[in-house]
């Protein structure tokens, strides 16, 4: 599958929100911030939907949108379709776990390259306890977990995909394969995600004939911290090459005093960790964004059936 | 790199789970809890005249709307992942995931929400509690008859 190219796509404008736990974590320079999890509604459901409505609201006031492309963890995207009703905008919905945003930067890029479109938002939003209660046990079950789980970050991001230039470019993406290497472990996504992760990173330096040190940073979502060193040791192996500039989102979102187990996970901890802290450093310039998705649901888990995994990367250059 | 080799380096890969810490934190903290309830079923017993059955009945409601009591206060949760099976073993436990169960429904309604889902996780252990009383009692029956 060859790689996308695109030519002048620009992330214009994005609107981050945090929830109690990130905001106390590596993140800076969020826009909004919250210490409830409730976030002022009657249920958990209810503010992650009002997270990303409060998302596409602020992106609408400074932006002429043409498409929202959105998607969430929770059964049928509900929480994305929800939140896009009524505003009266063409809606996409798309599912790819917790690599859904770079799938979107990458659809929403290319009907933008296609000029078929002028400025399309791309969301995604998730909630520890919307997650828990979905994929796990009820929020209040104190559920003792393996150290290779992840804990499920809060929050919601929109970035604007525009024609429009900016200092943030994006330059070309890869979508990536399904691949399951037999791992049937819930508790470690990790080592689910790590064959796609690496599978996806692999063709898209073969399309576009470099080498991991081309870039200043590959920036993975949700591996963790024992994920990230399989993705290291899997490269070598398999693709006889170091990736020696490769940092997780997910092993560094948290700090070390804050009890996440392996790291974060949840499509929003790679927007997050990318725009509230590697875009603050204005160290990195060319970015390799590594989406990392496990397509598992808590049915097929229980019929003990491998667990599928999928990841998208989409290049973006920091001007 | 195939399947078993794959396998194979996550293997390497996984950090050890401290299983004899973890038995030892429970059956401490277990033992604890046992301790202290023997210790006030026994001033129970003193102090209202009451028989050891009964005693052993209200300690036993005591545990049960505590561990209900906590789990609504939202800390429980916590302190079971901290002292693991010696609060998820007694009767804290099943307390605990019925009402965590039932906090968790409550607003998906009283039928399709609460009620359905109050033995989520109880469930099983009713059902096999029940199977295997059951054939325990078949058992006594078989040889003491």
């Amino acid at each position: 599958m060859p790689s996308l190219k695109f030519k002048n796509v620009y992330l214009k404008d994005y609107f981050t929100i945090v929830g109690p736990k990130e905001k106390q974590s590596k993140l800076k320079k969020y826009d909004l911030d919250f210490d409830d999890y409730y976030f002022e509604t009657k249920t958990f459901e209810m503010a992650e939907i009002k997270m990303q409505k409060m998302v596409i609201d602020n992106l609408l006031k400074k932006n002429n949108i043409d498409y929202i492309i959105g998607g969430d963890l929770i059964n049928q995207i509900a929480i994305s379709s929800y939140a896009a009703r009524n505003c009266g905008i063409p809606f996409v919905g798309i599912y790819s776990a917790c690599s859904s945003f770079v799938e979107a930067l990458l659809l929403a890029s290319t009907i933008i390259d296609s000029e078929n479109a002028q400025n399309i938002i791309c969301l995604t939003s998730s909630h520890n306890l919307t997650a828990e209660k979905q994929y796990r046990y009820p929020t209040e079950y104190g559920n003792t977990k393996p150290h290779t789980a992840t804990t499920t970050a809060t929050g919601a991001v929109g970035a604007v995909v525009s024609k429009e230039k900016s200092r943030i470019m994006i330059k070309n993406g890869t979508f990536g394969k399904i691949i399951d290497l037999g791992v049937n472990d819930a508790n470690h996504m990790g080592a689910v995600m790590a064959p796609a992760c690496a599978d996806t990173i692999h063709n898209h330096l073969i399309n576009n004939k470099k080498k991991p040190d081309d870039y200043d940073l590959i920036l993975t979502g949700d591996l963790g911290k024992i994920g990230i060193n399989i993705l290291k040791e899997y490269y070598k192996n398999a693709f006889n090459e170091t990736l020696n500039n490769v940092v997780d989102s997910g092993s560094e979102i948290y700090k070390q005093n804050q009890d996440t187990y392996s790291g974060g996970s949840g499509p929003c901890c790679l927007p997050l960790y990318f725009f509230c802290n590697i875009l603050t450093k204005e160290k990195y310039h060319k970015i390799l964004l590594v989406g990392t998705g496990s397509l598992h649901t808590p049915v097929l888990v229980n019929q003990h059936q491998t667990i599928p995994a999928i990841s998208h990367v989409i290049e973006i250059e920091v001007l | 790199m195939n399947k078993e080799e794959y396998q194979k380096l996550i293997k390497a890969k996984k950090p050890k789970e401290p299983k004899l810490k973890n038995a030892l934190i429970a059956f401490f903290t277990g033992g604890f809890m046992g301790f202290f309830c023997e210790i006030l079923s026994k001033l129970l017993i003193v102090w209202l005249g009451i028989p050891k059955s009964f005693s052993y009945g209200i300690i036993c409601f005591l545990l049960i709307l505590c561990a209900s009591f906590f789990t609504a206060l939202g800390f429980f949760d916590n302190l079971i992942v901290k002292y693991k099976c010696g609060l998820i073993i007694p009767t804290t436990g099943f307390a605990h995931s019925v009402t965590s169960s039932a906090l968790e429904y409550k607003n998906d309604g009283m039928i399709t929400g609460l009620g359905s889902n109050f033995f989520k996780l109880a469930g099983s252990v009713i059902l096999y509690g029940i199977v295997s009383a059951f054939f325990l009692c078949l058992l006594k029956v078989i040889c003491y008859a």
